[in-house]
């Protein structure tokens, strides 16, 4: 986003933890040719291109092979709703310069808390001991690259007060009580974040990013006799105040109460393996775990992932394309550049049925010697760039939803999930089912709850027998681990059938 | 920043934000340091230092409550805008006439005993001599077997300290520090690239095991190939102690106060109701020497006591917070769980294993998740399969599903392994009756 200088100079008073770092108009004296752009972005984070230069070079004076700095300035708000009122909230800062040094495969990694030069330079130095031989470099390079625009906003979370924000939380829990007399509870909140990002390497690329994210949601409480029951519903998007309306606390409101509904009535299946439907749009959860995480080209490079030898190789049914997207409009998990600098790519994983491609970081993408996908993806300037998914999803394929139910005799049809695992060398992957229903005979019959799916990635991708015309994205709040780092994540799927998992249930 | 600086800021910032209008105000410093050393292939793969500062601020305004943190912590013009503003936006909140600081008499007083949660020659230990030991478990390790693909090793190490202070009374600090050496291997057979992994952690330097940590991540791999499901069936469960400690979670926060008070528990009502077998004997004890979860104070600075969770299969304590405490009309316990000590029985995982005639031992987790509500749970596992004692196959992509109350009133035998490198510390543990699916 091209935004405004004034936009983040300005503290409303109302602005929770409005952008309240004071710049101190600092002019370059080189004699680059900086846009008005960066030149914000290098004026809110106190820099000018000659301290880059020499921080840049401090990382690269033990003779690494390549260095960056990711300055990274995130503000984040919530406010949040317990028996019946907005009455928490909660802010946070959090500001610094991650700086990392490659040399081959190897990573040195510090950062700094501090925009002063002396402590940036002995983080670089902490950094730069990855490389041990003595080097002179001397960066005067700036090349800028004009981030792309997947998510504009009109109106920044800076710019909003919690006294905006109250009113939609409020409405949501009396939304939730109205619809049903068993809701006891409800639990909502409403979370934004902005983050300011600045970016530079020793290859001179200079670039940035305005990153807004927002999630609102609700956990529905019921009680029906002695029984209660809760479930979850939430959206997600790199989106601004604009978005909250009337129409979504509706959404919400109604998927809560529908979701929680169902589990009164449920029961568990019998245990074992058996055909599995997964419903349009959260089944794309599938993906992410048994497919996804096990084609991260840091898992392949160093050949711990199951698929490592199968680049090329046909794992799937031909009708079978699936993508992992960086690029879509106000996605949660859409990047402008990925936290390496590069451009942010839609990726084809599998294409036709045929393994197409992995996802990669610097380091992964020159193994493979193929170009960046756009993948490299780092929690905050605190933690080093892994190989991350951004939106993962399955195109529509040839089937209907109802051809898929006539093919099922007995087993489950799933589409609301809280979680999943996988074990990458292994294949192993699970992914936990709030609820769902029994198929018998073509029929959705009973509602289930409450079971952990488990299967191996391959075999389960290569079972996938049909795929219908239904895609639909889940646009929750999903939050992928890896490496003890969290980054957000969306995914998506049509309604599709595999021939057989592993079912938790009962014994008879 | 020394500890002292650490007490003035604080007391500078809850000098600032009672002035700007909030009543009361908790506030806490604190300032980290780690690195990580991890080696691959021979070569250092990552080399990573950590040090962070930061504050929490616990802000009372008017019956509201907010909480806010920042890691800008050297511009005071700046630290006191921030202040004033989230005290202003506070205003905008609902009354909460349940949020205020803990009654003053219930806090830690101080002069507690040295728990040796801190090593203070953290800082002074060769940089170096991390490097050589992360690299001696990967050596461990090469060239053992040729099934291997990857080795990992890594040395972590860490040190927090932290200071809290609060308008009405309250000053204590502490640190911990922790060191750790880990290995993990991937091996290969047929397209199955099973792993697993092993460490070591401690308190303290000298302390730190630094030998076999490769070897043990080695067999535990090997022992994994040819793994597969079996048929589905209700079983005997043996859960590993390191893992063991897991299986007490959704019980444990079927205790929390927030859970009671906002119905998302299993365990509402059940105070002195038996609710596991005779074998659920489990501790809360803050006071142990070294121990993961020891200290003298809780995160609202009240006095950490030593209480008993479950006797016998009674339960016996809620986890009470000051604000859930008053939600629910309860004293305040504490709201978090310090170590916790399952007490352990007569016989080792060898004995154990060889009294079934049929059984798995689960060694792994795979996902899964427990209704908090209800307490219904499926996960994913992965462990061996045992046949008249003996260990015969190793299993995995199955699932263990039931119900908590059920499970743990199956608890048939606690082991005699407590697994001491974590708070929550158990034996190894024999459920009966379990449903396993598989086939």
């Amino acid at each position: 986003m091209n935004f405004n200088r004034r936009n983040f100079l300005i503290t409303s008073g109302a602005a929770m933890a409005g952008t309240i770092i004071i710049p101190p108009f600092l002019e370059s004296c080189s004699s680059q040719k900086i846009s008005p752009d960066v030149k914000n972005y290098l004026e809110h984070f106190q820099m000018t291109t000659d301290i880059l230069g020499k921080i840049i070079s401090g990382a690269m004076s033990k003779g690494g092979d390549y260095a960056d700095l990711f300055f990274e300035h995130r503000i984040s708000n919530n406010i949040s709703l317990q028996d019946g009122k907005v009455n928490s909230a909660g802010s946070n800062i959090d500001y610094g310069v991650g700086i990392r040094v490659l040399k081959g495969d190897q990573t040195g990694f510090a950062y700094s808390e501090s925009m002063d030069t002396e402590s940036m330079l002995d983080a670089a130095k902490m950094a730069a001991s990855i490389a041990s031989v003595r080097g002179a470099f001397n960066n005067d390079i700036f090349s800028e690259k004009v981030p792309s625009d997947y998510y504009s906003i009109k109106t920044t979370w800076e710019d909003v007060s919690v006294k905006d924000k109250v009113p939609f939380v409020q409405n949501i829990n009396d939304k939730i009580f109205s619809l049903d007399e068993k809701v006891i509870k409800v639990n909502a909140f409403l979370s934004d974040e902005t983050s300011y990002v600045l970016f530079y390497n020793s290859d001179g690329r200079l670039s940035y990013d305005y990153r807004p994210l927002a999630s609102f949601g609700a956990v529905c409480i019921m009680q029906k006799g002695k029984q209660i029951e809760n479930s979850y519903s939430a959206r997600s998007y790199r989106k601004g105040f604009e978005w909250l309306s009337e129409e979504l606390v509706d959404e919400i409101a109604k998927e809560a109460v529908d979701r929680t509904n169902l589990l009164f009535e449920a029961t568990k299946p019998k245990a074992g393996e058996m055909p599995v439907i997964l419903g349009a749009g959260g089944s794309g959860i599938l993906l992410h775990e048994a497919i996804g995480h096990a084609f991260e080209a840091d898992f392949n490079r160093k050949k711990t992932s199951i698929f490592s030898d199968k680049m090329g190789k046909r794992v799937a049914e031909n009708f079978i394309n699936i993508i992992d997207d960086g690029t879509l409009i106000n996605n949660r998990g859409s990047l402008n550049i990925d936290d390496e600098g590069n451009d942010v790519k839609k990726t084809y994983m599998v294409k036709d049925g045929v393994l197409n491609s992995y996802i990669h970081d610097r380091i992964s993408s020159q193994y493979y010697n193929v170009e960046p996908t756009g993948n490299g993806r780092r929690q905050s300037y605190q933690y080093i760039p892994q190989p991350r998914m951004r939106s993962t999803y399955m195109e529509p394929g040839p089937h209907t939803k109802e051809e898929i139910l006539a093919e099922v005799d007995y087993g489950v049809y799933v589409d609301n999930f809280s979680n999943g695992q996988v074990k990458i060398g292994a294949g192993d992957f699970t992914f936990f089912v709030k609820s769902g229903y029994l198929v018998e005979k073509g029929k959705l019959t009973e509602p289930i709850k409450d079971i952990n799916i488990v299967g191996n990635g391959p075999q389960a991708l290569s079972d996938i027998s049909m795929a219908a015309d239904d895609y639909k994205t889940d646009n929750g709040t999903w939050m992928c681990g890896k490496g003890g780092q969290s980054v957000p994540v969306t995914m998506g799927l049509p309604t599709v059938l595999v021939k057989k998992l592993t079912v938790g249930g009962i014994n008879t | 920043m020394t500890k002292e600086e650490k007490y003035a800021l604080a007391n500078r910032v809850i000098d600032h934000a009672l002035e700007s209008g909030a009543q009361q105000v908790k506030v806490i410093i604190n300032h980290n340091q780690s690195n990580n050393i991890s080696i691959r292939e021979e070569k250092i793969e990552n080399l990573e230092q950590s040090i962070e500062r930061g504050m929490r601020i616990y802000l009372f305004v008017d019956n509201k409550y907010s909480v806010h943190s920042t890691n800008r912590l050297d511009n005071r013009r700046e630290l006191n805008k921030f202040i004033s503003e989230a005290i202003e936006s506070t205003k905008y909140l609902a009354e909460d006439e349940y949020r205020s600081l803990p009654e003053p008499g219930l806090y830690y007083k101080g002069n507690g005993p040295d728990l040796k949660t801190c090593d203070n020659g953290f800082k002074s230990i060769d940089p170096q001599q991390k490097i050589y030991s992360a690299f001696a478990v990967e050596k461990e390790v090469l060239g053992q077997d040729e099934r291997i693909i990857s080795v990992t090793a890594s040395y972590d190490d860490g040190m927090s300290d932290t200071v809290m202070v609060t308008s009405n009374g309250f000053e204590g600090d502490r640190s911990n520090t922790y060191y750790s050496l880990s290995a993990s291997v991937s091996v290969k057979e047929g397209d199955a690239r099973p792993g697993d992994y092993w460490y070591d952690s401690s308190v303290f330097y000298n302390q730190l095991e630094k030998k076999g940590i490769g070897k043990k991540a080695l067999e535990r791999a090997l022992k994994k190939l040819g793994q597969g499901k079996i048929e589905s069936a209700n079983m005997p469960m043996i859960i590993e102690n390191r893992l063991a400690g897991q299986s007490l979670a959704p019980l444990v926060q079927a205790l929390n106060g927030s859970a009671i008070q906002q119905k998302n528990s299993f365990l509402i009502d059940m105070l002195g109701e038996k609710v596991g077998s005779d074998k659920l004997d489990l501790v809360d004890d803050p006071f142990i020497i070294s121990g993961r979860g020891s200290g003298l104070f809780d995160n609202e600075g009240l006095a950490l006591k030593k209480r008993t969770v479950f006797e016998k299969g009674v339960l016996k304590s809620y986890y009470i917070d000051t604000y859930y405490g008053k939600k629910l009309g309860m004293d305040p316990t504490s709201g978090i769980t310090t170590n916790l000590v399952l007490k352990p029985g007569d016989r080792n995982l060898e004995e154990m294993i060889a009294s079934l005639d049929k059984g798995i031992l689960v060694t792994g987790f795979n996902g899964g998740n427990a209704n908090g509500s209800t307490g219904d749970f499926s996960y994913g596992i992965d462990g061996f399969l045992i046949k008249k004692g003996k260990i015969v196959k190793p299993v995995s992509e199955m699932n263990i599903t039931g119900n908590m109350l059920k499970l743990f009133k199956n608890l048939a035998e606690v082991g005699n392994d407590v697994y001491k490198d974590a708070a929550w510390r158990s034996p190894s543990l024999l459920f009966n009756n379990v449903s396993f699916s598989g086939l």
